[in-house]
């Protein structure tokens, strides 16, 4: 039989031509395209669960808070304390009892009505033994809770504390619904105007319009909220519009191509995250407060904050947030000079200086400062080793919880959280009475004068004892797509709040 | 020794494999440091409520009970609900594989596509420019990650032609057209490493089995030889290249988790990684489980493949 070698020669060639075509076919298949209406944001972390009343509250709260969850008041983009669910508010003298009065005609996203009953179950949940709220601490105050009608909701305050109004409008205090909170977790039910539809969990969430919304109808028709943890993932996203906000972006040294961008909107917010480097304080030779100025006094704060943030940021001499009020500038206490840091070393006994390791966790901003930290410590002759720290579990458990460490880098996220350094035990085991004095004194401050004079005091003592070495305020970086309005330039709170934001053409 | 008899020791030997294994990843998890309830609460919880919380995911109950629970609930059907999401364990692996498998696949069916043709185009006539142009890839493909692979290609095709989505899964629900071309650039990511290694393993196999005798009588017997070739060399050099898929499926696994992550593709690997970072150690346990049973059983698909591939071993059931 002849054997027709000249058809057979072509098979393998033919075969891959199919393979090729066929790869063509599919890639013509249309792109993503945007309905009307809608709008995606980004966000680097997936929260845990959806509601912010259980667990840690940033990244739920960045999904649900003023979106999906609203609480008896709330915090603007300015940092103001605003009405929500609560019309208005009268404080007893002794700053010992709230009155709220509570807004009528506001049902939950299931058609549940919003009433007094509701917000005394909220706030005995958050401070009831078996509470997983992870703020807790900051609703301790409240001993109990009076309903005289339907309208009205009276807290009663075991000590003022002035702090808690600020703590009611945030993400750990919106109101839940009795019977929803089973399911909160995974499908929220919140007063807010929007309500959730769908999880798609490690990807993204979906919420739209709440036809029944008390307030004014926000613009959008859906809101989607998407989870993307790799920096280069969330560049990507941004510039193919597959994202249209992205109100924390975590890789400053890739922002300045947005900045170029004319189909992008860019800012640099001031945020709630102080980076300091912790120290156990009472292990030696951190437990000699000259030793710790000493290394302050090796610290170039804004050539640290040029290689760690491409210059974003501002160089903080204190544990507080450039955007408070009651922020006072003490870069100049114990600024760069190296000259007084080698004799505070060696009048602390350490003339050439010594060796330690600082516990990194594994966040790039953390590696990055424990690496030009160890070279400026250098000149003083003082010699740190890096080690790395799975963050967060890693971290939480050796440094955070066993306080086995000498030094480490993190950043503090939440706002006006210099009480921290009250807190016994925590893990920089620094312990000062004064201190834990000024800090009972701010709590139970009933002016706003007295308040600020308070904060000014901490924060000087603690720039002084140098508990930690205070490093720089990140920014918040964000950007959006140029043809939005209402994006909320920075972070008081860790959020996205959808309700102002539209398309403008 | 009947045959059913030697089937149940099999299976039994089997079972034993990866009850070992479970034990092991248990606690091999559980000595890891950190503690799900702390990474949950975040660092400004109090001390009750981290108790509180333990209790409520039973955290608090000693460690074999824990373990007693978990397997007992796997040969149920029952895996537990996972510790951050609260939903069932079951459910978000399944809706995970939804992603994870067709890209895997695909990944599969692209990198045999690529290589067959290439390692034979290439064993067919050693030291040609086509050996040598296969070889470059091949060398290309080992040596570089399959993340900067994926990179690149959100780069070029992506951001710079606007041709597919530069990330993320918008669901099945959306569509055949949607979900596929969302998994396009992550295949060809994911494959491009596979590939690369098969068309080194098939050039080889097709150089060595085209020395045999039976080839060389083909030859004689007057068959040309491209012929030769696809008739009696391709399918005899099948086996090496059987094996090495199978080898390769741990691999593809691996490297799914961070093709997953370069494309925030919600699958079973950005799952496991997402877990592991937050002691989601119930995810973590079961997702690890299944790795080692999709292990096993490719290995005994593989080892059946090699009966219709070489009749020799079928004589010695």
């Amino acid at each position: 039989m002849p054997y027709r070698l000249k058809s057979h020669r072509l098979k393998p060639f033919k075969n891959f031509a199919c393979v090729v075509s066929a790869a063509a076919l599919i890639a013509l298949a249309p792109a993503v395209s945007l309905a009307a209406g809608s709008v995606t944001f980004g966000q680097p972390v997936e929260p845990a669960g959806l509601d912010p009343t259980v667990g840690s509250a940033v990244a739920s709260g960045e999904v649900t808070w003023q979106n999906i969850f609203e609480g008896l008041v709330a915090v603007d983009r300015d940092g103001n304390i605003v009405p929500q669910l609560a019309t208005d508010w009268t404080i007893s003298d002794d700053g010992l009892s709230y009155t709220f009065n509570l807004r009528p005609d506001v049902t939950f996203h299931n058609g549940v009505a919003f009433d007094s009953s509701v917000a005394k179950f909220t706030i005995e949940r958050i401070i009831s033994d078996d509470s997983t709220n992870g703020q807790k601490a900051y609703y301790t105050v409240i001993e109990s809770v009076d309903t005289p009608d339907s309208g009205t909701v009276v807290l009663h305050l075991s000590r003022p504390s002035s702090n808690l109004l600020y703590w009611l409008g945030f993400p750990t205090a919106v109101m839940v619904e009795p019977s929803s909170v089973e399911t909160n977790k995974s499908a929220p039910v919140g007063t807010g105007p929007f309500k959730f539809d769908e999880w798609r969990k490690g990807d993204r969430v979906l919420m739209s319009a709440y036809d029944g919304y008390w307030g004014e109808k926000p613009a959008l028709d859906a809101v989607t909220a998407r989870f993307i943890s790799d920096p280069q993932a969330q560049a990507a996203a941004i510039m193919s519009h597959d994202v249209d906000v992205f109100g924390k972006f975590e890789a400053p040294e890739l922002f300045a191509n947005f900045k170029s961008d004319d189909s992008l909107t860019t800012h640099v917010g001031v945020g709630e995250m102080e980076v300091i480097a912790g120290m156990n304080n009472q292990r030696p030779p951190f437990d000699d407060i000259r030793v710790r100025q000493a290394l302050m006094m090796a610290v170039d704060r804004p050539t640290l904050i040029q290689g760690v943030e491409s210059g974003f940021g501002t160089p903080i001499g204190s544990h507080f947030s450039p955007a408070s009020p009651y922020y006072v500038d003490l870069t100049d206490e114990y600024s760069m000079n190296l000259e007084k840091a080698a004799e505070l070393l060696a009048e602390a006994g350490y003339p050439d200086g010594f060796e330690f390791t600082m516990k990194v966790p594994t966040r790039s901003y953390a590696t990055r400062s424990a690496e030009i930290l160890q070279a400026l410590f250098l000149q003083i002759g003082v010699m740190a080793k890096i080690e790395s720290s799975d963050f967060p579990a890693t971290w939480i458990q050796d440094v955070f919880k066993d306080t086995n460490y000498d030094m480490t880098i993190i950043g503090h996220a939440e706002a006006l959280d210099i009480g921290i350094y009250a807190r016994h035990p925590y893990y920089f085991n620094y312990n000062n009475p004064e201190f834990d004095a000024v800090m009972h004194e701010i709590d139970a401050a009933v002016t706003p004068e007295a308040r600020a004079e308070g904060f000014k005091k901490a924060q000087k003592i603690i720039a002084h004892d140098m508990p930690a070495l205070f490093l720089y305020s990140a920014p918040k970086l964000s950007v959006w797509d140029a043809k939005l309005t209402g994006v909320w330039e920075n972070g008081p709170v860790p959020s996205n709040d959808m309700t102002d934001v539209r398309w403008t053409q | 020794m009947t045959p059913a008899l030697k089937h149940m020791r099999r299976a039994a030997g089997y079972l034993a494999i990866l009850l070992v294994t479970s034990f092991l990843i248990f606690v091999l998890i559980e000595a890891a440091p950190g503690d799900p309830a702390e990474i949950m609460l975040g660092t400004s919880a109090q001390l009750d409520t981290v108790a509180a919380l333990r209790a409520e995911l039973g955290l608090d109950r000693p460690m074999l009970v824990r373990y007693a629970s978990w397997i007992g609930g796997v040969f149920t059907g029952d895996l537990g609900a996972s510790y951050t999401y609260g939903t069932p364990v079951g459910e978000l692996i399944a809706d995970r594989l939804a992603v994870t498998v067709p890209l895997t696949l695909f990944a599969t069916f692209l990198a045999i596509c690529i290589s067959l043709p290439l390692g034979v185009w290439a064993g067919a006539r050693p030291g040609a420019v086509t050996d040598g142009l296969a070889t470059i890839f091949a060398q290309f493909g080992i040596a570089v990650p399959n993340f900067w692979i994926g990179l690149l290609l959100i780069l070029f095709l992506s951001l710079g032609l606007g041709w597919f989505p530069a990330g993320g899964f918008p669901g099945w629900g959306e569509g055949l057209g949607k979900a596929v071309s969302a998994l396009i650039l992550p295949a060809i990511a994911l494959a491009i490493p596979q590939a690369a290694v098969l068309t080194r393993v098939t050039r080889a196999a097709v150089i060595e089995v085209a020395h045999e005798d039976f080839v060389r009588t083909a030859r004689a017997k007057g068959l040309g030889r491209n012929r030769a070739l696809w008739l009696h060399t391709v399918p005899n050099a099948l086996l090496p290249v059987v094996t090495m898929l199978g080898l390769q499926i741990p691999f593809l696994i691996s490297g799914a988790v961070l093709v997953e992550n370069v494309f925030t593709l919600p699958g079973i690997g950005t799952l496991a990684y997402q877990a592991l970072s937050q002691r989601d150690l119930i995810v973590v346990q079961n997702v690890v489980l299944m790795f080692a049973i999709i292990v096993i059983v490719v290995n005994l698909i593989v080892d059946g493949l090699y009966a219709i591939l070489d009749p020799r071993l079928r004589t010695h059931k």
